[in-house]
């Protein structure tokens, strides 16, 4: 490095300054968008969960703490958080569960054909939530849908209370398990195959060598997916609002959904911006929580 | 064990991916059928007569080549900012030291913690306020660069040895010049992974373009093609060929740049 912040053969010490401002000049992009699209706007969404604004979202006055106040008073506002808080372990499970499990059968290599049912297993990755969610709109019709139709039943899969989250979660599952497969595939082929070969040397039978030498090496990644799918279950909206609309009754109304209702549909974007500090706030605390949890769990190489 | 039943195994992984791929097999199955077929019970799998009626209809009912386009649009224009944006940024971390330098990195990795509900009200209030709802310049600007893809360039750029850099120094090759003639050319794999997964995103945007566009002419596809279900007397069989007409762009670009995106976003995201 002494290199880069010496002076070059033959170089005046202008030369010398003029480097010195041009890594300033390489962030400059950056910095600007992401002071204009990220700080500023997380700053005033924070400034602007302590005021009250007119319909157009101009500033009218400050109320302190007031939105979270009415916030926490809400009738409905308990159901919202245990739906958001419900619906992460709802996806992340199975999601994950399924993910590997798919990896797992995939990462053999007397398969033929092993490109196309990668392909076919991650295909979701490719699919928007809003255009799954049409689709998925009508496999669950009650009449002419698929799914009363293979499973016997006669369900109101979005109208009905007991259902309905079901039903979304079902729907995001599906989106997640590609990128969850693919991720755990590659980390199941990076694990060595030397380590597996002495395991099975060593008497190790199919589990005992899943669970003492394949986990903990692909444990890295299970930790990154896990916390892939817990973010993007807290930011699922394109399917809900498609779907359901939050409905029946409340029954899928997440924090999200509500946010965007708070602030679209009710032009309330003091109690919005409030309400996202706290989906903030619960994203934060869960994160911190599993980055704990990998310091004693997960094992780098 | 493991290898006793080879034929076995990939008959079960053949019937599973069948199953995972089954909706988009149904909807392009229904894309096919005429209103009357879908809609009698019990539920049809296989169109008897397949018709391309719903795809004409499609094309007539909305303006599908203008959403098609305006999505195109903006993905290629965020995904050439991005790209450049993070290269540019990334350079400036890898091969300089500088006043700030550890400061203004954990400062960019600190947005990965900020989900877009707790900014996404306040940049709909900006973009509105600057006048520039309804137009590309609101759906592009906002992401114009990300830290994941600072971060990924940043990961491909420390695995250039060092003297390359030290080497083209010596010879007088400027800063600009080693970056465009040398860095990227041999960061081309992690650049278009990055490209690849930033042009997927953006096809598939729902939130930000529902919020800020507003005439029929602006709809990107996602909002254009969902718009149609919430639509009165919408049929199945039109909504199904919108479906299936906006999937081909993004499955097509999956398939032909999987590998290296894969590739790539792990590079990044978990050795780093």
């Amino acid at each position: 490095m002494s290199q880069l912040s010496g002076y070059r053969p033959g170089e005046t010490p202008v030369g010398v300054k003029r480097r010195k401002i041009t890594p300033y000049l390489f962030l400059m992009p950056v910095l600007v968008f992401f002071i204009a699209f990220y700080y500023y706007p997380f700053l005033r969404t924070i400034f602007t969960s302590f005021a009250v604004t007119d319909a157009s979202g101009q500033f009218k006055k400050l109320v302190g703490l007031k939105n979270f106040q009415m916030i926490f008073n809400r009738k409905d506002f308990g159901t919202i958080l245990l739906n958001t808080l419900r619906f992460v372990p709802m996806i992340a499970l199975p999601s994950l569960l399924l993910g590997l499990l798919l990896a797992l059968l995939a990462n053999r290599k007397a398969i033929h054909a092993s490109r196309l049912i990668e392909t076919m297993f991650s295909l979701p990755m490719a699919i928007a939530s809003a255009s799954a969610a049409l689709v998925w709109a009508l496999i669950y019709n009650p009449v002419i849908g698929v799914a009363n139709f293979l499973l016997g039943t006669n369900i109101n899969w979005l109208a009905d209370d007991h259902y309905a989250m079901v039903s979304v979660a079902v729907v995001t599952v599906w989106l997640e398990i590609g990128s969850n497969f693919i991720f755990l595939l590659t980390a199941l082929r990076g694990v060595p195959e030397e380590l597996v070969e002495s395991a099975r040397i060593d008497g190790a039978n199919g589990w005992k060598e899943f669970f003492h030498i394949t986990l903990p090496m692909i444990s890295p990644t299970l930790f990154f997916v896990i916390f892939m799918d817990v973010m993007s279950s807290f930011q699922a909206f394109g399917q809900i609002r498609i779907l359901t609309q939050g409905g029946p009754g409340i029954a899928t109304r997440v924090l999200v959904y509500d946010i965007y209702l708070e602030a679209f549909m009710n032009y309330r974007f003091g109690s919005a911006c409030a309400e996202s500090l706290i989906l903030f706030a619960m994203m934060l605390a869960i994160t911190m929580f599993q980055f704990r949890f990998e310091n004693r769990g997960v094992h780098y190489a | 064990m493991r290898n006793r039943m080879p034929a076995l195994k990939g008959a079960v992984c053949i019937v599973l991916g069948f199953i995972m791929i089954f909706p988009v097999l149904y909807a392009l199955s229904i894309s096919l059928m005429p209103e009357s077929f879908i809609a009698s019970y019990p539920p049809k799998f296989l169109p008897l007569r397949p018709t391309l009626d719903n795809y004409e209809k499609v094309f007539q009912t909305a303006p599908i080549v203008r959403f098609v386009f305006n999505s195109a649009f903006v993905a290629v224009c965020i995904m050439g900012a991005q790209v450049l944006t993070s290269a540019l940024a990334a350079y400036a971390f890898v091969y300089f030291d500088f006043v700030g330098k550890r400061f203004i990195f954990i400062a960019i990795l600190a947005t990965m913690m900020i989900p877009g509900e707790a900014i996404i009200i306040s940049n709909y209030l900006t973009v509105a306020s600057v006048h520039l709802l309804d137009r590309y310049a609101g759906l592009i600007l906002p992401y114009c660069a990300s830290a994941l893809g600072i971060f990924l360039m940043r990961q491909q750029f420390l695995t250039v040895p060092k003297e390359f850099k030290e080497a083209a120094t010596m010879d007088g090759c400027s800063d600009t010049r080693f970056f465009w003639l040398v860095l990227m050319p041999v960061s081309l794999p992690a650049a278009s992974a990055l490209a690849i997964y930033c042009f997927i995103n953006t096809w598939n945007q729902y939130m930000w373009p529902l919020l800020i566009t507003n005439s029929t002419n602006m709809r990107t596809v996602q909002i254009g093609i969902s718009m149609l279900s919430f639509a009165d007397g919408m049929s199945y069989g039109l909504i199904m060929a919108g479906f299936i007409l906006i999937l081909i762009p993004s499955v097509v670009i999956f398939i032909l740049g999987q590998q290296r995106m894969v590739g790539g976003l792990m590079a990044g995201s978990v050795k780093g």
